[in-house]
């Protein structure tokens, strides 16, 4: 039995789209353990793993409230807390219950939430990280996701993002940054080599990740309907040609296609397509495949020549590539295919504007409230574990459990028992 | 000739290999191994089962010198492997005397064999 208005094929696929964003979020984790030192595995992982519980139930409580009910230019309001309302009954637009229209949404939460960990792995205590998690999916996710999709002052403005460019990509990217900076770098940064411990895990990793991307994309058209057939055809073409793209630049500076990099193209290329996947035709996306591969592998190359120890590089894979999908709708989008607005080369010079003003706000905003909130955090507690901690590695340190134990030596505890 | 056996946390294992660079000793080997040397035991628990790590990981170093060369190398261990705490756990180096050295490529014999080729 559903209630009236709801469309029971809409529905099925909005089911299926939110399990498989939902699998995005330890796809991530995987992809960032491969990334870091053997030792740091565990705690690199449990930091994505982490999000599924903090940002779910900050996301219940107040978050989707915040960006979804109401129509305030800044921020929504708290008549949603605690899924006030939130039923059986169609949300507003959509042919889907609202009920699962907050799951959809939370798995955006979680999986943003789980993307800013790139940042700081390898040196961040566990329990301020949880604390950072919550008061971030709050703060600084919900108030973006509000100003792009709960009708906030970008959505009015007419600010083209379907399926979280703003809020999920740059939020994440420049949310990234400001972390970085923040927590510091890691103690052997710019001293010694700190290489990837497994490359399997990276390529698994990205490979799942695009796999949910089908229902990030495909599902934010909200329906079975045209938009989502484009965004997911899209979702496919655009990765694709960045993928291809990455291995020929690789060849042609080194000679050798790199397997950590082919597996940074898949989630660059998916990036980049997320805003505009719905609104540019496919041909156009495969070209924004092409075009999004340039700056991230540019930021990617200078990034760890600085002294920013952005470690896992959100902020070129998520943040600059999200960037350039963001701009790219103000040139490409066609109204021929995404029946909402054309961009400067279909006709309309005026949708580039709105785009750019959606590129300056949205990484500021992110950056200094993040910034802002490790701040706050480190008056009360020390952000980060200590030299001999870092060296020792955080797995053992904060979890007492090794990702390759091999069980010589470790005898069984006993216990007194009464 | 002696053999000098340096026995040093795995997480100080490059502070050793800078330090015994820097003090210009090539020619070396190392491998992974576990032992106790009377530290803590550290407690881990996997789903219910919480067990102590008898056995802690450690890098063993293994470095062939002339014997003008001993001390360099010790100092070089010690420096790159001391973590200034003063606890237990920092490692042990043991000194034993060589019979003999032969370097497979050219013949050579004795000191000859464990003093590096110029490049």
């Amino acid at each position: 039995m559903t209630a009236a208005g709801i469309d029971s094929g809409d529905t099925a696929w909005m089911l299926a789209a939110t399990a498989l964003v939902l699998l995005m979020t330890p796809a991530l984790g995987l992809f960032y353990a491969g990334l870091v030192r053997s030792k740091n595995v565990l705690n690199t992982f449990m930091m994505s793993i982490a999000a599924l519980a903090v940002a779910t139930v900050t996301w219940a409580l107040v978050g989707y409230s915040l960006a979804f009910d109401g129509d305030g230019a800044i921020i929504g309001g708290l008549g949603n807390a605690l899924l006030n309302g939130v039923d059986f009954a169609p949300r507003d637009g959509t042919t889907i219950p609202h009920l699962l229209f907050f799951a959809f949404q939370a798995t955006f939460c979680i999986v943003t939430t789980a993307l800013v960990s790139g940042a700081v792995v390898e040196r961040m205590r566990f329990g301020p990280f949880l604390v950072f998690s919550a008061l971030w999916s709050v703060l600084v996710y919900a108030v973006l996701a509000h100003w792009a999709f709960g009708g906030g002052w970008l959505q009015e403005l007419g600010v083209l993002d379907f399926a979280g460019g703003v809020p999920v990509e740059m939020g994440s990217g420049f949310s990234a940054l400001a972390a970085a900076l923040v927590v510091g770098a890691r103690k052997d940064y710019g001293r010694q080599a700190l290489l990837p411990h497994n490359a399997v895990f990276v390529i698994v990793g990205a490979g799942l990740l695009w796999f949910g991307w089908f229902g990030f994309n495909g599902g934010s058209g909200f329906s079975a309907g045209n938009a989502s057939v484009l965004a997911f055809v899209n979702t496919l073409l655009t990765p694709a040609c960045t993928l291809g793209t990455w291995m020929i630049i690789d060849l042609i500076r080194g000679r050798q296609a790199t397997a950590i990099g082919a597996a940074t193209a898949i989630v660059v290329g998916c990036v980049g397509i997320t805003p505009a996947a719905g609104f540019i035709s496919p041909a156009w996306a495969m070209v924004l495949g092409v075009v999004a591969a340039l700056p991230s592998y540019a930021v990617i190359q200078w990034r760890p020549r600085t002294r920013v120890d952005e470690t896992l590089d959100v902020l070129a894979a998520h943040g600059v590539a999200g960037l350039t999908g963001i701009l790219f709708i103000g040139f490409f989008a066609n109204a021929s295919w995404n029946g909402v607005a054309d961009g400067l080369v279909y006709g309309d010079a005026a949708q580039l504007g709105k785009q750019a003003v959606a590129v300056l706000a949205a990484p500021t905003y992110a950056f200094l409230m993040t910034a802002g909130i490790l701040k706050g955090i480190s008056l009360f507690v020390a952000l980060r574990v200590t030299e001999h901690e870092e060296a020792l590695g955080l797995d053992i340190v904060s979890h007492g459990e090794e990702a390759y134990a091999t069980g010589e030596g470790a005898m069984l505890f006993r216990t007194e028992r009464a | 000739m002696k053999l000098v056996i340096g026995i040093v946390r795995p997480e100080k294992t490059n502070d050793v290999l800078e330090a015994l660079f820097r003090a210009d000793i090539r020619g070396l080997s190392m491998h992974r191994v576990q032992g106790h040397g009377g530290e803590l035991e550290r407690v881990e628990t996997y789903r219910g089962t919480t067990v102590s790590m008898e056995l802690a990981e450690k890098v063993r170093f293994e470095i062939a010198v002339s014997d003008q060369w001993v001390q360099p190398t010790v100092d070089a261990l010690c420096a790159g492997a001391r973590t200034g705490e003063g606890s237990v756990g920092d490692g042990k180096i043991f000194v034993i005397a060589l019979e003999q050295v032969v370097r497979i490529s050219s013949g050579q014999t004795g000191d000859d064999a464990v003093t590096p080729v110029p490049r």
